[in-house]
């Protein structure tokens, strides 16, 4: 009688088996789903016990974790808020945005970077901790950037050419992401409900998410396709005063009327220091759509930045253009689409004789003992242009500050390069003001992108909206790298 | 009776012990009494331990306390323990300490979540409500009390097979005791508990006892019909039908709790638990077969007849499917939640939010558990589980009745049936159904019940490692034995 007793031992332990082989599936195996599922709650007020890590620039906290005693331990302030509100995004009961979002596992403690803190903790009896990050910003630059734009909408991109480490990023308006980070569920839900319904749309981070037309700014790229291909800077390029486009009846002029150079050709140069419309639109007549999209794409049109911790929109040259759209391309209108990063990395790639590098935004990652456990190493992203064009653009910039359009971001002591754009978007409606450009030009600290929106006026132009906001954003960003 | 020398135990006690052989015999108290009372004292300290890191946990501090209680804890089951002494000298020292640091493991829990449920009441400024741990703490000194008595009374476990259907009948009419109007009263859904002023006592648990004891004896009487008088069919020994009407009405009143009682738990416990037996005592595995058949059959019966199946089921299938968790498996989704939450080493406990789930200190016990002692804690739990298991059938294995055998091996694989339903359940293995888990689940008669299963397989375990006494040798010759017998005639045909 003892077999079939030894056959139901057998039997049970079978069934106790499953039971721990289930445990393990269910502890460890689906973990990560179980975690990840839309109405576990516990995940959030999890996080909520935790002191999650700081999220600094230089000195500057831009985000921190404070106790506080209510249900949860830990409150996620962030000083000086609206400031850096599009870089660190928000940390609610709810959801998250911008880096609170895409570095939230290193900044809860769950990444595995930080595996032997975590070890260290579990023999100190610590709470789990989270690490802190490291932001490219320049606290000085992000708040003059700020301060230029002086409640305008719009937005600035300031990065450096030879890194291509953002120094500013900022965008207006803003908001606080303390009023959606309070532990008041209620008041919590008003503030975004208020936020996201706001017809300014402050959640929108308008330098990177954001697209417009590039107006004039596009010249330069059309300039480099023909440097490339063999116009020199003071080759005579046609330029009438008004250009009958291409299987058409549409007249394009110049802006305002004016003459370019005789009423029928200019140099390169003086087209685009006086950022002349007809001539640029022959320009991309005669390369074509496809030489245009080339060297748009070259420098960063119709992709995304990989890795990028804050959410882009896609830069666009259009595909399929005739002739009038070709022309219309050329000089940033029509479809051509951008966003200020985009522009920010095109002038920057022009300062850098030529060689892109990939932006970004969060330079070292460091544990809770503020150990550094990780660093961004500056990558080159491609060559969208040989050093000669490079350098070709770069005095033709320069002549643009010195003597053309974008007089208003000269620098007292300082060679600038620039281009302005002044981008029409719709009747009736008021131009987008566009600056962009970097400075020194011979070995540049800084490029920038600055647009303004509806720039204050049917009359307004980037030389006079956009470019002083640029200049004030280089000169910041000179004093304190000098 | 004397106590034992003081001495570390020789390896041949060793052997003894932990092979299962009999004892040398004339070794009055053997040393693996006191090796149960060390291992008692391991499970006192673990529940001290545990309430410690909760009070630290949730105080800051430990009190003095904390220390006080663990001795009362420890007393509690030493009682126990001295009854074993008493009246099962042999018995298994193994079993008694797992079971209390189950019960151990499982108050501090229960108080655990006592302490979340006061915190909230407190923040929302409601009165605090009554803990649930002291009231376990009473059902724990009653179940001691039962594990005592029934040492005390049942000197010998052959004696109750001639109560066999005394019991059984007992059995049922306490299976369907909670439908009489009255006594009987329905919680959560399931018309389960009998309610007497506030207590409430649920008297299936009662009854599984009773019946498997009606099972074992049953079926020790009829096991040569049922496996001998059989036709083959389909290669199968298929017993002949009249044999066949116990199982058929076990299965059918297994059935019909589930049905009135709408307790898919216990129908499942007392179909498993039947069908386990019948196959010991008839060793046909055409047995299993029958049953799993009927089984199944009445599982897609139950199925396609009953709401509160389909309600199981299909939050089983598709717990996370739809308006994710679907109204049907909110309980079951939140637990998983909490095993999650867990992980491999848990919260620690008094540090996750177990309190989340609904039920968290009867079904869903394990959940917190899971959470705040991450799979560490809860295959340490399952292993406990397994080791009384496999204590209960050693027991079996051992003894030298078949009525032992039958009713050993029952109960232990009850316990081992009971956990892998319960857990699986809470798991997502299988459906969940509502069973509690045994020593930990907060709740009166689940306590004291399976306290009186350890009793009685402690009983068959000190039978089982008992030496025969030994016979007094016969005299080659009696002079006597002979001398005045009547001289028989041989009768020729």
């Amino acid at each position: 009688m003892n077999t079939p007793v030894r056959k139901v031992a057998l039997a049970c332990m079978v069934l106790f088996a499953a039971l721990l082989v289930n445990a393990n599936w269910v502890q460890v195996g689906q973990v990560g789903r179980l975690k990840a599922e839309p109405t576990n709650a516990r995940q959030v007020t999890d996080r909520l016990e935790r002191q999650r890590g700081g999220i600094i620039a230089g000195e500057t906290v831009l985000a921190t974790s404070v106790p506080v005693d209510d249900e949860y331990k830990y409150q996620r302030q962030y000083p000086n808020g609206p400031l850096y509100a599009n870089l660190t995004g928000y940390y609610t009961l709810f959801t998250t945005a911008g880096l609170e979002r895409s570095e939230n596992a290193f900044l809860s403690g769950d990444d595995d970077r930080l595996l032997a803190s975590r070890v260290t903790d579990l023999f100190t009896g610590e709470s789990r901790r989270g690490g802190t990050v490291v932001t490219t910003i320049d606290p000085h630059v992000q708040q003059v950037a700020m301060d230029a734009l002086d409640g305008r909408r719009g937005a600035v991109v300031a990065l450096d050419p030879s890194t291509g480490a953002i120094l500013a990023m900022v965008t207006t308006p803003s908001f606080d992401p303390n009023a959606m980070a309070t532990h008041d569920a209620a008041a919590a839900t008003d503030a975004y409900q208020q936020l996201s319904t706001n017809a300014d749309q402050p959640l929108l981070n308008r330098a990177a998410q954001q697209t417009y037309p590039p107006g004039s700014t596009f010249k330069l790229i059309t300039a480099a396709a023909a440097l490339a291909r063999g116009t020199e800077p003071d080759t005579r390029v046609s330029a009438p005063d008004e250009l009958t486009l291409p299987q058409s009846t549409t007249v394009l002029p110049n802006f305002g009327g004016e003459r370019c150079g005789d009423g029928r050709t200019d140099t390169l140069t003086h087209a685009l220091t006086i950022s002349c419309n007809t001539a640029f639109a022959q320009l991309g007549i005669d390369m074509g759509d496809d030489v245009l999209r080339a060297q748009a794409e070259a420098f960063g049109f119709n992709s995304t930045i990989e890795d990028f911790p804050l959410q882009q929109a896609r830069s666009v040259f259009p595909s399929d253009l005739d002739g009038a759209q070709t022309a219309q391309s050329a000089i940033g209108q029509f479809d051509v689409r951008v966003t200020p990063l985009q522009m920010a990395e095109v002038v920057a790639a022009i300062g850098n004789g030529g060689v892109r590098m990939k932006p970004y935004l969060v330079s070292e990652l460091r544990g809770p003992d503020l150990k550094r456990l990780d660093h961004t190493e500056p990558t080159e992203l491609n060559k969208p242009i040989s050093p000669e064009v490079a350098a070709k653009l770069t005095t033709m910039m320069e002549s643009v500050v010195t003597s053309g359009s974008g007089r208003n971001a000269r620098i007292d002591g300082v060679d600038v390069a620039g281009k302005t754009g002044t981008a029409e978007h719709g009747d009736g409606e008021p131009p987008h003001t566009w600056f962009v450009g970097f400075a020194p030009a011979s070995a540049p600290k800084v490029a920038v992108a600055v647009i303004v929106e509806d720039g204050g006026g049917e009359f307004a132009t980037g030389g006079a909206v956009a470019a002083p906001v640029a200049k004030e954003v280089m000169q910041a960003a000179l004093d304190t790298q000098r | 009776m004397t106590l034992p020398p003081l001495r570390r135990p020789r390896s041949a006690d060793l052997t003894a012990t932990f092979a299962g052989f009999p004892l040398p015999s004339g070794l009055e108290l053997p040393p693996y009494r006191r090796r149960e009372l060390f291992l008692l004292g391991y499970a006192g300290v673990l529940a001290t331990g545990a309430l410690a890191a909760l009070t630290l946990a949730h105080d800051g501090t430990i009190g003095f306390q904390v220390f006080t209680y663990g001795l009362g804890f420890f007393s509690l089951w030493a009682l126990g323990h001295l009854a074993v002494r008493r009246f099962a000298p042999a018995a298994d020292p193994v079993l008694l300490p797992v079971v209390a640091a189950l019960n151990g493991i499982g108050l501090v829990m229960i108080y655990r979540l006592d302490l979340a449920k006061a915190d909230s009441a407190r923040r929302a400024g409601n009165p605090i409500p009554t803990g649930a741990a002291q009231t376990q703490l009473v059902w724990t000194l009653l179940a001691i009390v039962v594990f005592v008595l029934v040492l005390a009374v049942v000197r010998d476990h052959r004696d109750l097979s001639r109560y066999a259907y005394t019991l059984g009948l007992a059995g049922l009419v306490f299976l369907v005791l909670p439908i009489a109007p009255g006594i009987g009263a329905t919680i959560n859904g399931a018309r389960l508990w009998l309610q007497v002023g506030p207590f409430s006592f649920q008297p299936s648990e009662v009854s599984k006892i009773a019946l498997m004891i009606f099972f074992a004896a049953y079926l020790e009487n009829k096991r040569d019909v049922l496996s001998l008088a059989s036709r083959s069919f389909l290669g199968m020994k298929i017993p002949r039908a009249r044999d066949l009407g116990p199982v058929l009405v076990a299965w059918l009143a297994s059935l019909g709790v589930l049905v009135v009682q709408k307790d898919l738990g216990s129908s499942l416990l007392f179909f498993g638990m039947f069908l386990v037996i019948l196959y010991v005592a008839t060793q046909r595995a055409s047995w299993v077969a029958i049953g799993m058949c009927l089984f199944m059959l009445g599982a897609v019966v139950a199925h396609s007849l009953f709401g509160h199946v389909q309600v199981r089921v299909d939050g089983w299938l598709h717990a996370f499917d739809g308006n994710n968790p679907s109204n049907t498996s909110y309980q079951l989704v939140q637990g998983l939640y909490g095993f999650a939450a867990g992980g491999l080493t848990g919260t620690g406990i008094g540090q996750g939010s177990p309190q989340r789930v609904p039920f968290a200190n009867t079904d869903f016990i394990m959940a917190s558990l899971g959470e705040e002692f991450g799979l560490t804690g809860v295959m340490a739990i399952l292993l406990l589980y397994a080791l009384v298991a496999a204590r209960g059938i050693r027991a079996a294995l051992g003894a030298k009745d078949p009525f032992g055998k039958l009713l050993a091996t029952g109960l232990s694989a009850t316990v081992a049936l009971q956990v892998f339903v319960q857990v699986g359940g809470v798991m997502r293995l299988i459906p969940l159904t509502g069973l509690t888990l045994p020593f930990v689940s907060y709740g009166g008669s689940s306590i004291v019940a399976n306290a009186a299963i350890i009793a009685l397989l402690l009983r068959i375990s000190d039978a089982a490692r008992r030496l025969e006494e030994p016979v007094p040798d016969a005299p080659l010759f009696d002079p006597n034995a002979v001398a005045d017998s009547p001289t028989q005639v041989v009768k020729t045909t």
